[in-house]
């Protein structure tokens, strides 16, 4: 068995090279990222720490100086730098400055679970109405409406995005009072709580993936059944089982009051999200269908006869997906810087404005854990979008050419 | 005396050598394209809506200077940072209760304040009373005044101002540099192209709002230092990669080898074949960069990390700064400011968008 594998990696296919020629790189990749990361932190003129000792009069300045000492920030900053490498390759990403003595991977495991919540859920919205919108808009190419929600379109893609979140919170939250204007849950309703906020945000999370798994799969084997009708059947079924399933599951569950709780905070950062965001993947989409459309397998398609909804479907749009389900991956990836600017605005706390508190007040071992992070998961997912390539359309090949 | 033996057809073409100078045939070849494209480009409406909005807010930025030159505008009054309107207007306020049943600082004022400077008000009271800045849209400020007295409509066409020569000035660093490293590492490959392709991941995995404002914390950033930083970022990033792409399926036609074997060296080749057959893209990418570097220097502003005069971006920040950020009754001081990033960085994008239908025919109709 071993000698199949060895075999399949090294010598017999061009992936298997072409995937470790890229690990290599990324590791290499990454090792110059971090350095640079560290670099560009500690240059910023200014040690907030030490001043903020300073500003402190009831410090003596033995104290100050073991304080400094504490953290590390006595020593010469290249054996700094080779400390705090080692650490970080060890798996001890160090304590927080600004929230001292609070270790970093405390804070990071407390505020990822909210953002992975927030924008999975939004990443979700985005794509499925995305998707169906620019199928629409590319096959309704040049008729009444298409410059119309095109325009409609990029306006809601190039929105000031602050500004249109802040409007949106003017309207729905202050003006309207439907939704909370910010934060992610209200302590009063929590006080006493048997469970953690991270902890039902989790289970939430599982329940919505598991249905959302479930119907998708569902849907996607139902479209290898001949009959129409049974397929129809078949997906409609899906939903209510799904949905229904879901309904269950959560109406005889303790935490259901903290659930309702985090799900109406969830709301309007989540539809301000998709707003924004499914104008993007509506618009790669129209042009992906568009380069789809013109291919030769199309128009067999539509001169065997098949209906213009299931030409649409189940050949153009399918082959369309590939370069949308990409921008997925990407977008994941780019899923904490792209946080910022929502988590500030709802006041979303979690990696987001993780990042933005460490940057502003210099708390350079969290900024450097949030930085690291960020890089690994642009990382894997430009390789995973390059492998999803490869894997997904076969006329692309994978060359050893770098 | 042989000439007249020479068939007629060979001595047409001695005739038909044009004596027009080269450049003019350029010129005229240029026009001949420019025309085609635009026919294209007028076909596909998406563009030219982007356009005729551009075109708008040119006319809104170049207007301001002429305002002030033929003395329609007095900068005491209109200038974007000091103007101060000092005139006395009245306005007729309701008297509620206290501050914080002020829901309309135009039209209403609070009655606890109404007596300590020495007035006997009942609350309901109608009175005639001076408002204060902002004041809401009228005849001498069609867009209303700031917190601080000052006219908006001056201070978004200052903003128009700086939000073309910050966007133009990214988009043409970034894609002079795309353009250069995308063509140098399709043309050489190896470790060249390796080197800058790395390099690119590398700009891609940074988070980019969180260095930015790491860059803004070694001294203010002017506008255009953040312009080249943008350029640098882009250039070297994202847009390198896309043009290389292109770069690729242009290296390998016919004519970069009949240049080779005709003795052309590799400069000649990058500069004289090469890049010229990547412009297209170039250009097509000068527009969506725009449209990038807008938005950047919108939400820095936004967050207050830059150290301009007056940009879109700073209007909502200090609106923020002074209070008024969530209250609907003073919706001038923000709505046109956040309306006009959008709409210009839109602009940008669609009549990119336009252009991607010439560029790239299989977008065509059919």
């Amino acid at each position: 068995m071993s000698g199949y594998h060895a075999n399949a990696f090294t010598k017999g296919s061009p992936l298997g090279r072409y995937v470790i020629k890229r690990f290599v790189q990324m590791v290499v990749l990454f090792l110059v990222f971090f350095a640079l990361s560290w670099i560009a932190l500690q240059a910023i003129p200014g040690n907030s720490i030490e001043q903020q000792l300073r500003l402190n009069p009831n410090l003596p300045p033995e104290a100050i100086t073991q304080a400094l000492a504490r953290r590390g920030l006595d020593k010469p900053p290249l054996e700094q730098f080779w400390l705090y490498t080692k650490a970080f390759f060890t798996g001890d990403l160090g304590v927080s400055w600004s929230r001292y003595p609070q270790p970093v991977s405390k804070l990071i495991a407390e505020r990822l679970p909210r953002t992975v919540m927030l924008f999975s859920v939004a990443l979700l919205f985005q794509y499925l109405i995305g998707f169906q919108a620019g199928k629409y808009l590319a096959w309704r190419r040049n008729k009444r409406g298409e410059i119309a929600i095109t325009i409609a379109g990029v306006s809601l893609f190039t929105v000031f995005y602050p500004w249109f979140g802040l409007m949106m919170i003017l309207l729905f939250a202050v003006k309207l009072g439907w939704v909370p204007t910010n934060g992610f849950i209200v302590e009063a309703t929590w006080r006493g709580a048997p469970v953690s906020a991270n902890h039902v945000m989790v289970i939430m999370f599982f329940s919505l993936l598991a249905v959302t798994a479930f119907i998708g799969l569902t849907s996607w084997a139902s479209s290898r059944l001949d009959q129409p009708n049974r397929r129809r059947l078949v997906k409609i079924g899906a939903w209510v089982v799904g949905l229904g399933g879901f309904w269950l599951f959560w109406a005889t569950n303790q935490y259901l009051v903290y659930a309702k709780d985090v799900a109406v905070h969830l709301v309007l950062p989540v539809s301000v999200l998709t707003m924004v965001g499914f104008a993007g993947v509506m618009l790669i989409t129209r042009t992906s269908m568009l380069e789809t459309m013109k291919e030769d397998f199309v128009t067999t398609a539509r001169a065997k006869g098949l209906s213009e909804a299931m030409v649409r479907d189940r050949h153009a749009a399918r082959t369309a997906l590939l370069p949308v389900s990409t921008s997925l991956v990407l977008a994941v990836a780019t899923v904490i810087d792209g946080g910022i600017i929502t988590e500030s605005i709802f006041g979303w706390p979690g990696m987001g404005q993780l990042l933005l508190a460490s940057v502003v007040s210099e708390d350079i071992p969290v900024a450097l854990a949030a930085f690291s992070f960020t890089g690994i998961l642009a990382l894997l997912g430009h390789f995973a979008a390059d492998i999803l390539y490869g894997v997904l359309d076969p006329r692309i090949r994978v060359t050893s050419q770098g | 005396m042989d000439t007249k033996q020479v068939p007629e057809s060979l001595q047409r073409i001695e005739v038909q050598i044009p004596d027009r100078p080269l450049w003019r045939i350029r010129a005229g070849l240029l026009w001949e394209s420019f025309k085609s494209n635009w026919k294209l480009f007028k076909r596909n409406r998406v563009g030219l809506v982007g356009l005729v909005v551009i075109i708008l807010f040119a006319i809104l930025g170049l207007a301001q200077p002429i305002l002030f030159a033929t003395g329609v505008w007095d900068a005491k009054i209109y200038d974007v940072r000091t103007g101060n309107d000092t005139r006395v207007r009245i306005a007729e306020m309701t008297v509620v209760a206290n501050v914080d049943e002020v829901i309309d600082p135009t039209s209403q004022i609070d009655r606890r304040r109404l007596i300590a400077e020495g007035e006997n008000v009942q609350v309901g009271d109608v009175i005639q009373r001076e408002l204060k800045h902002p004041w809401p849209p009228d005849r001498h400020h069609l867009l209303g005044t700031d917190p601080n007295g000052s006219d908006i409509l001056s201070q978004l066409m200052y903003g128009a101002r700086a939000a073309f020569g910050l966007g133009l000035l990214a988009a043409f660093v970034t894609v002079f540099i795309a353009t250069t490293v995308g063509s140098v590492a399709a043309y050489f490959g190896g470790w060249v192209d390796s080197f800058f392709m790395r390099f690119a991941d590398l700009l891609l995995m940074l988070p980019i709002l969180a260095v930015l404002i790491v860059a803004s914390s070694f001294g203010r950033f002017k506008l255009w230092h953040l312009a080249i930083f943008l350029g640098l970022l882009g250039g070297f990033g994202g847009t390198a990669i896309v043009l290389k792409s292109q770069a690729l399926s242009v290296k390998v036609k016919p004519f970069i080898d009949a240049a080779r074997v005709a003795g052309g060296n590799n400069w000649r080749i990058v500069t004289a074949h090469l890049i010229p057959n990547v412009m297209p893209l170039s250009f097509l990418y000068v527009m969506f960069s725009v449209t990038g570097a807008i938005s950047s220097e919108a939400v820095l502003s936004f967050l207050g990390l830059l150290n301009i005069q007056m940009s879109w971006g700073l209007m909502i920040n200090k609106t923020q700064s002074a209070g008024y950020l969530l209250n609907p009754a003073t919706w001038w001081l923000i709505v046109p400011a956040g309306l006009a990033v959008t709409l210009l960085a839109g602009a940008f994008y669609l009549a990119g968008r336009g252009m991607d239908e010439i560029i790239n025919p299989r977008l065509r109709n059919r």
